[in-house]
């Protein structure tokens, strides 16, 4: 059964890429999304046998892959709580995005090409859940990587996507880097990379130190860190986020399944697998904590000041992530697995949402060329609706009841507030500022989009499709243009994920949050936590929705009731505002001391090392001495009988007066 | 197939295949070529088939005494084994890849290659000392010809280049093998690897040896003979160098290096390990900022053996194995990529990374190929490069963490400069006419791809085949080395907080470095 759910999407994505323009558009599309709506319904009872308690984890071999000595690796499935959870979400979202792109791609020359990168996509996430082992957790790391690098560059003709897809890729490796290290250094100390086998033997080690470059640290600290080094890059955390804005230049499907609802999820995953490992170091939690808090504080805040509807939405990811990483630091496993679950939902929704107003409004993104469009795109409107709200975190917390992100965020506040850290205190001020940021600019683009005046003639693209100039038009700023609610095909995914972002939070809290038996396990639960959670003061339980309706409150005053006050914050806070439009200069920095430097480098190496020193005194240089001692040889050489004879003398008397001397 | 002197043969076909190359015209030479590499390859696949796993070390033996205790003795371990595999593998996708592309001297040049084929072979086979020696140096000269007659227009300077840089080497390994064979009265290679030199003699026939080696593998900074021989060689000739050729060094190394000397190898291990590091980061670096597609390439393979060489001296079994699975799957990759830079060279004949543009437009199944190519270069699992690269990082970081922390780095400039690459090469617009008329590919370039996209492909998913015939030669080589191993820098404490408190690292658990 697992293998049919694993292996249909690959089948397809092989189908259909290597048939291409051979078997066509329609059979490639029937094909990758019949697999993924296979591997959806085969998915859902798994997760509901864990539910229910019917089901019990195992692992399925399926090929050796690796002996070296005691090292050892197969390729394997693993199936328990943990893995159940992430093949509901990543086969949902993924049979609802093939679905979608039927509409959404539709007008695409390449489509069997976009659908088979989809179905690998797929494939290799579902591996990355399924590992047993580290080194295939890599694999499904390593495939996710190089399926996003593809969808990224789809449209490869544009040199922003091609760049952004290197970047995205570049990026990863480094944190790659250190995930590669820390499965050796795994391999190292425990001798296996059998994940099972890791997390059993773990608490055995804490305590011990290890020598790595040259200092003397705690084994699991090193370990732990290095692992989760590979989790920043791949769910974006601070320092390494610079590929997930840029990767908004794919398409916008595929933003949301793989730079929203899945993809980026995996680090999550990652920590919360290995939970047990993280659980011997209080320093690598520590950290995990720290991160998640700044990222969650530090994208939210550009998320305010973007313009570009997906970018706003690419921060919002970011900023959701480090939710994530600080619930896992704090040792709130089943909170950040929770909200991993209901953003899942909520967050391709607004993407393919995004996505319904994109296609609405003619390739246009950038927010400010929007306005009033609740009337034009109703379906798309009260399915962004049901986003913003999920994303908000809208409920009613002495009922506990509210959308999905009511839910799964109050929790995540309320556990890193319980844990009683300094670093969970840190990190609760950090995401109530973040919860009232995160409200500010999805309110913002809800405003900015659905209500207010239309100022689409602002925009190139609509420009260019009605054929006038602002100038034309005049006072009609709509410039005539009629924007059409996306298909059925397109809605219809909207309409279902809507669902999950209302109820989801409600329906599985009890499981997500509550339930050992659930988990079974396969996470570190920490029943402690979960009580102290539960028995939080009430302000802290209370504070995520009233900062909730601060951040609305002020969007609302500032793009419907008072248009001009963002321009007067700018015109008060100019630094301020330009340092988040710029997005905290990262970019900029990273080009001046890695980019930059590294062509520097390699043209120097190059040009001096290479050819100036090198060859110059090597290879060169030789066949210089060989050409300069063959022309004082030929000199020598003059043919002289005499000349000859004196050379002979000269080197007979040389020898005997050395014999003499000696 | 006991008895049967199959690899004689298989070094007589292509020799034979060579002389009549010599009297016949050019289609006919082609066409001899292909069929006496393909005959060879099949003896290969008789060869692996018949190769009995676990059994004894030494198979296929054959042996002649000839004269003050020269001999002609073949033989093979599964180390050997898949060395020659590669070698016969890559010939005939050579021949096809010269098919149209060579049109002068057509039979001088298909003698040439197979003469180089009889001589890799040799090398891999050979279990006397002198005959290694032959056959090593000899397989230069069919190379020098090749690049110095059919290559381009700086091809004189190549050769003169390529053949100064690995002579000079050669000199001092051969005064060393005379040493060697006095002190140890035999030229037996399988004797003088379980010989016991005496230390202090160890470090200078090491670096005797060294020296050899580390030119033909090449290490920095006695690299820069290769990417100007890349560059002036035709496509078939850097298949073959970047193949195979490389390959000897490493073979080198883990045949007469490390079992013979392995004192000497854990002491000098410092040097490989410096020049290494400063090679993966620099010669990355330098393939960042190519303007010539196969200059970019030969940079990228210096990196790769960077880590080959790391590998090695890594003394455990991951280390060797993973640099031995680096070896074949770079000579897999990266004979494959250089046949694809050929592919499209032999369109527009040129190797300008800027004249090219877009081609994923007019090229899709040659972008779809060298895209896969591209991924096994840079270590995508599910390919041959990760298996070697992570096996062989894996066992470098049991010795070091500093050496595999640099190493692992080359992952990260690995994807920066071959993306790079990609990118301009098969995305953007189709800025140059010329380029996008290229037509895509044709049956025999395809019949050239394919067995190379799914090796590499199979040695990603399922490298047991290719890791069963070694494992044998490789625990005994490890076990050889056990004594000499130096320890990792891990030094791992005991488990137990108050115990690791009182000795407080001192009693250094040995599981790193005990491999």
């Amino acid at each position: 059964m697992i293998e049919i759910i694993v292996f249909a999407p690959l089948l397809a994505a092989i189908i259909a890429g290597l048939g291409n323009r051979l078997i066509g558009n329609l059979p490639a599309k029937i094909v990758t999304t019949g697999a993924l709506l296979i591997s959806c319904a085969l998915s859902w009872p798994i997760f509901i046998g864990f539910m229910t308690g019917s089901e019990t984890a195992y692992v399925d071999p399926v090929l050796k892959w690796v002996q070296s000595g005691t090292m050892n690796f197969d390729w394997a499935l693993r199936v328990d709580t943990l893995t159940a959870v992430m093949l509901v979400v990543i086969t949902s979202v993924s049979a609802l995005v093939h679905l979608y792109s039927w509409g959404y791609m539709d007008e695409d020359p390449d489509q069997p090409r976009f659908f088979a990168y989809l179905s690998l996509f797929t494939f290799a996430m579902l591996m990355l859940v399924t590992a047993d082992n580290l080194v295939q957790m890599f694999f499904g790391w390593e495939g996710v990587g190089l399926a996003s690098y593809l969808l990224i560059g789809f449209w490869f003709k544009k040199p922003s996507a091609s760049a952004a897809a290197i970047k995205a890729f570049v990026v990863n490796r480094v944190g790659d880097l250190g995930f590669m290290m820390g499965i050796f250094g795994v391999f190292l100390v425990f001798g296996t990379t059998s994940i099972p086998e890791i997390l059993d033997r773990a608490p055995e080690m804490a305590g011990s130190t290890i020598g790595f470059l040259g200092m003397r640290v705690d084994t699991m600290t090193v370990l732990c860190l290095l692992l989760f080094i590979g989790a920043m890059g791949k769910s974006a955390q601070l320092g390494l986020h610079t590929w997930l804005p840029d990767a908004m230049e794919g398409p916008t499907p595929v933003s949301a399944l793989i730079h929203a609802a899945t993809m980026v999820t995996a680090g999550v995953f990652m920590v919360c697998r290995l939970s047990p490992l993280f659980e011997t170091s209080q320093t690598a939690l520590t950290f995990v904590t720290f991160i998640g808090a700044a990222t969650c504080f530090f994208a939210a805040t550009i998320g305010t000041t973007q313009t570009d509807i997906k970018r706003v939405i690419a921060y919002s990811t970011c900023s959701q992530l480090g939710y994530m990483f600080f619930a896992a630091g704090v040792g709130a496993y089943g909170a950040a697995m929770f909200h991993l679950f209901t953003h899942a939902f909520f967050k391709a929704l607004l993407f393919l949402g995004a996505g319904s107003v994109i296609h609405a409004m003619h390739h246009e993104q950038d927010m400010r060329y929007y306005g009033g469009l609740r009337k034009h795109i109703p379906i798309t409107f009260w399915a962004m609706m049901a986003g913003t709200l999920a994303i908000t975190g809208v409920g009613i917390w002495f009922l506990h009841a509210g959308f999905a992100g009511f839910h799964s965020k109050d929790a995540i506040l309320e556990s890193a507030f319980a844990s009683g850290t300094e670093m969970g205190r840190f990190a609760f001020f950090m995401g109530i500022v973040a919860a009232l940021l995160t409200s500010f600019y999805s309110w913002r683009l809800m405003f900015l989009t659905f209500w207010g005046k239309p100022r689409w003639i602002e925009s190139e693209h609509i420009q260019h499709t009605v054929h006038k100039t602002p100038e034309e038009a005049g006072a009609d700023t709509t410039g005539g243009y009629h924007p059409h609610e996306s298909p059925w095909v397109m809605l219809t995914p909207l309409v279902i994920l809507s669902l999950g972002a209302v109820f989801a939070g409600f329906v599985w809290s009890p499981y997500f949050l509550d339930s050992a038996a659930f988990w079974n396990g396969s996470i570190f639960y920490n029943e402690h936590l979960v009580h102290a959670m539960h028995n939080v003061d009430t302000w802290v339980k209370v504070a995520p929705g009233v900062v909730m309706l601060i951040g609305l409150a002020i969007a609302w005053n500032n793009y419907i009731r008072d248009p001009q006050a963002p321009a007067r914050f700018v015109g008060m806070f100019g630094g301020v505002y330009t340092f988040l439009k710029n997005k905290w200069y990262f970019d900029e920095l990273y080009d001046l001391i890695f980019v930059k430097p590294a062509f520097w480098l390699g043209r120097k190496f190059w040009k001096w090392g290479d050819v100036g020193t090198i060859d110059r005194f090597g290879p060169d240089g030789a066949a210089w001495v060989v050409a300069q001692g063959s022309h004082y040889a030929r000199r020598v050489q003059t043919g002289y009988l005499y000349s000859y004879a004196l050379v002979m003398l000269l080197g007979l008397i040389a020898a005997i007066s050395w014999i003499m001397v000696r | 197939m006991d008895g049967f002197p199959i690899l004689s043969l298989m070094l007589l076909v292509p020799l034979v295949g060579a002389a009549i190359c010599f009297f016949v015209p050019a289609q006919t030479a082609r066409m001899v070529a292909l069929v006496a590499t393909l005959v060879d390859l099949a003896l290969g696949v008789v060869l692996w088939a018949s190769f009995d796993i676990g059994g004894a070390q030494w198979q296929f033996v054959e042996r002649a005494d000839l004269f003050a205790g020269f001999s002609y003795a073949l033989g093979i371990d599964g180390i050997a084994l898949m060395l020659i595999m590669l070698s016969v593998f890559l010939m005939p996708i050579c021949i096809g890849a010269s098919w149209n592309s060579v049109t002068k001297r057509v039979g001088e040049y298909m003698a040439a290659f197979l003469m180089m084929e009889t001589l890799m072979i040799g090398v891999f086979a050979a279990q006397d000392l002198f005959l290694f020696y032959i056959f090593f140096e000899a397989g230069l000269i069919p190379m020098y010809l090749i690049i110095g007659i059919w290559g381009g227009d700086n091809r004189i300077y190549a050769s003169y280049k390529f053949f100064l840089y690995t002579l000079i080497g050669s000199v001092l390994m051969l005064i060393a093998m005379f040493w060697m064979v006095r002190e140890a009265g035999t030229t037996d290679i399988p004797t003088l690897m379980a010989t016991d030199f005496p230390a202090g003699a160890q470090n200078w026939l090491w670096l005797a040896f060294f020296a050899s080696f580390a030119v033909k593998m090449p290490m920095w900074p006695v690299h820069t003979w290769l990417p100007d021989a890349h560059v002036q060689a035709p496509t078939a000739g850097s298949v073959i160098l970047a193949g195979v050729l490389l390959k000897m060094g490493g073979y080198g190394f883990i045949r007469f290096s490390l079992p013979m000397f392995p004192e000497a190898s854990a002491n000098l291990a410092w040097l490989v390990f410096g020049l290494s590091m400063v090679a993966v980061v620099y010669t990355s670096l330098v393939a960042l900022v190519q303007h010539d597609m196969k200059k970019l390439i030969a940079y990228s393979s210096v990196a790769h053996m960077a880590i080959v060489c790391m590998a090695l001296f890594s003394f455990n079994v991951q280390g060797l194995e993973g640099s031995m699975i680096v070896m074949l799957s770079h000579g897999l990759v990266s004979g494959a990529l250089f046949l694809a830079v050929g592919v499209i060279y032999d369109r527009l004949h040129t190797r300008e990374i800027d004249r090219y543009g877009g081609l994923a437009i007019n090229m899709p199944k040659y972008s779809l190929f060298f895209l896969l190519f591209t991924m096994a270069s840079i270590g995508l699992p599910g390919t041959s490069g990760f298996v070697g690269e992570f096996l062989s990082l894996a066992g470098v970081y049991q010795i070091s963490s500093w050496v595999a922390l640099i190493g692992t780095t080359g992952i990260i400039l690995g994807a920066a400069y071959m993306l790079y690459l990609y990118r301009r090469v098969a995305f953007g617009e189709q800025k140059n006419a010329d380029a996008a008329a290229m037509p895509d590919l044709d049956k025999r370039e395809w019949a050239m791809m394919l067995p190379l996209a799914a090796a590499v492909l199979w040695m990603g998913v399922y490298p047991e085949s290719f890791l069963a015939p070694m494992r044998a030669d490789i625990e005994w080589l490890d076990q050889r080395l056990a004594s000499a191993a130096p320890a990792g820098d891990a030094h791992l404490s005991e488990p137990n907080p108050e115990a690791a408190a009182a000795h407080h690292g001192e009693e250094a658990a040995a599981e790193g470095g005990s491999h």
